[in-house]
């Protein structure tokens, strides 16, 4: 088990020369040992090539990887002691269950009745131990997953658990199924794994610290919770979330705030954040701080079109429009609402929730 | 009603089979069953012909001659084709392009020419190969030295079907996603382990199409060896497509059809085998 740390990691594809497709710039991250982390961010922000730069598949064209104070940064994967995860359940068809847990022991010469003690102890851990016979094939995709996974742990020495989209080709009991294990196993051995996902969900539900990346640079790391209550960029805001933050760019006139579409009074305790500022100003609102009522109420409040309803499970989406903006807004499923009515919206109503950005970055506390 | 349906689809395909595949089958089954000579008389004589096939030592011996020829060509073949399919580049350059299009230049030869390709090649008179070999100090004719005629097959087959073996592993070998290579070196598997335990049994299938196909020419070639060697020196090369040919050219029909069916059988039987066989090759071993 071990700390990742990497040091100003730079990496262009096509070695030093080439410009334009530099993947990461300048990347300075620590994983605890036992941390359960995740790489969050967009298809091309540069996740997968980090996961590579950790397990040793590429080598960083600047900078330096740490595992525990110890230089890795020119060891290959196998020296690294790291095991991966991939997009699908990498797992060798041609032996059993536990043929495939043996795999690495036997490679490393272990003795035969060592083995057979550690490919029991992690059957049980990832729990087939009833398929220690089979065929992988006789395995559901969520359990050949966590066979992948059993490779990784049935080795006493792996240092770093990797896991590079592992649900992608999982359908939704699967992806239910796995990311329980997966939690539980981790929390269970205490081991360190970094989870890369483009799917907040996961990362969310998966780790305890989570790095949001963008455009080959980290854009924050933190708890789900900080992540989710104080995202330090509007992009983080929008990022995450179901639906994510709104975020609504405004300019100040006077005491008023004007979004263009419509115009509000200053909250109170806004003048002072906003007093002197000269940039791009934003502010962010999750949906379900949005606020609505059927007739004019109070202060703060302006009229909106509700013109869709999507039911989401346990709670319902709301879209309202006034001239080319969209809120949306976010309720409990018993809320009767009927689409298509005059609303009176209000984003202003819980000023502690309100986030506001200059230049794309958070400025209230 | 549906299945009449699918019956009415399937009917032209089904006639068009029956013409020209059952038909002439239940001809030459009848004929086996008759003694039959150049179209004289016929009195059906039961499994008579059957029994006179078996018991020819020029039949048995044309058997022996395939199976061996047939064991040796896919010795040589399938590992030397998988083999070569490993040096290929994985990406697509065009340097591969243009080696993949060479390698299948033997495969787009048509059979006879093949066999004329090698009969001057290796001709006493004008060929390269018997200038090569008494440069080398060794005297070699294959329309003398038995031995000599047989090896000079073998590489001949070589020659035309590896191509087919490395195209087809080549294939396999691309469609084998990079994961399970990154996994293996995770898992610190060696070369060899990588290759029985990952590579091996995701090219099975391609190798047994490879097999099977490798399997079911060699027992059918008979344009190639007849021009190089023609069955001889004496019957040494004479393999069984060389012996029914024979048979039938002897206008004895009853004699040859019930040659020609064993034949088929030998085929049949023997496909099937390798077939089971293959499939179940690292199914449950540990």
């Amino acid at each position: 088990m071990a700390k990742i740390w990497l040091k100003n990691i730079r990496y262009v594809y096509g070695g030093k020369r080439r410009k334009g497709a530099e993947a990461l710039k300048g990347i300075d991250l620590v994983f605890e040992d036992g941390c359960a982390g995740a790489l969050l961010g967009p298809s091309g922000c540069g996740k997968t090539t980090l996961l590579n730069l950790i397990s040793g598949l590429l080598k960083p064209t600047e900078g330096k990887v740490f595992f525990n104070d110890t230089d890795v940064t020119d060891l290959s994967p196998e020296e690294r002691n790291i095991a991966q995860l991939f997009q699908f359940p990498v797992v060798y068809d041609s032996i059993d269950v536990y043929g495939n847990l043996a795999f690495p022991l036997r490679n490393r010469k272990l003795l035969e009745n060592e083995i057979k003690e550690r490919v029991i102890e992690i059957a049980k851990i990832i729990g087939i131990e009833q398929f220690l016979r089979d065929n992988p094939r006789k395995l559901n995709a969520g359990q050949r997953q966590l066979l992948a996974l059993g490779r990784g742990l049935v080795r006493k020495d792996t240092a770093i658990i990797l896991l590079d989209e592992p649900m992608t080709q999982l359908d939704l009991h699967q992806r239910w199924f796995l990311r329980k294990e997966l939690k539980k196993i981790q929390q269970r051995l205490n081991m360190t794994m970094i989870y890369v996902t483009h799917d907040q969900y996961e990362a969310l539900s998966f780790a305890e610290k989570i790095v949001v990346m963008k455009d080959g640079n980290i854009v924050q790391e933190g708890t789900p919770e900080t992540l989710y209550d104080y995202p330090n960029t509007s992009f983080v805001g929008w990022f995450i979330g179901t639906p994510g933050m709104n975020i609504y760019n405004f300019s100040i006139k006077d005491t008023m705030l004007d979004f263009n579409d419509f115009k509000i009074n200053m909250p109170q305790n806004m003048k002072e954040i906003l007093k002197g500022r000269t940039g791009m100003l934003q502010l962010g609102i999750r949906p379900e701080y949005v606020r609505y009522s059927k007739e004019e109420a109070k202060e703060g409040f302006f009229l909106t079109k509700l013109i869709s309803i999507e039911n989401m499970g346990y709670f319902k989406v709301l879209t309202f429009k006034v001239g080319d903006t969209v809120i949306k807004g976010k309720v409990l499923r018993e809320v009767e609402i009927n689409e298509g009515q005059e609303t009176w919206v209000s984003i202003t109503e819980d000023e502690v929730n309100l986030r506001i950005y200059e230049n794309g970055v958070l400025i209230t506390k | 009603m549906k299945n009449m349906r699918v019956l009415f689809l399937l009917l032209p395909a089904l006639v068009i089979m029956f013409l020209i595949a059952v038909v002439p089958l239940i001809t030459v089954f009848n004929y086996s069953l008759l003694d039959l000579f150049a179209g004289t008389f016929a009195e059906p004589v039961g499994w008579q012909n059957y029994v006179s096939t078996l018991r020819d030592p020029a039949f048995m011996s044309s058997i022996k001659k395939q199976f061996l020829f047939t064991f040796i060509v896919i010795l040589i073949e399938i590992p030397l084709g998988i083999g070569l399919a490993f040096t290929l580049p994985k990406q697509k350059t065009s340097w591969s392009v243009i080696a993949l299009i060479l390698l299948g230049i033997p495969l787009l030869i048509p059979w006879n020419v093949v066999g004329i390709m090698w009969r001057v090649f290796t001709r006493p008179d004008v060929g390269l190969l018997p200038v090569i070999m008494s440069k080398l100090g060794v005297v070699y004719n294959p329309a003398v030295n038995g031995g000599q005629a047989w090896w000079t097959m073998v590489a001949m087959d070589v020659w035309h079907w590896t191509p087919l073996v490395i195209l087809l592993s080549y294939a396999g070998l691309n469609s084998i996603p990079q994961e399970f290579y990154q996994a293996a070196k995770i898992d610190a598997a060696s070369i060899w382990s990588t290759f029985r335990y990952i590579t091996l049994p995701k090219l099975k299938y391609v190798l047994v199409i490879g097999l099977l196909l490798r399997v079911m020419d060699s027992f059918k070639m008979y344009d190639e060896t007849f021009l190089l060697t023609a069955g001889g020196p004496g019957n040494a090369t004479e393999l069984l497509s060389i012996y029914t040919a024979k048979a039938a050219r002897g206008s004895n029909y009853g004699f040859s059809s019930a040659v020609s069916l064993v034949y088929l059988f030998i085929v049949i039987v023997l496909c099937f085998i390798l077939y089971k066989t293959v499939m179940s090759i690292g199914e449950a071993s540990k």
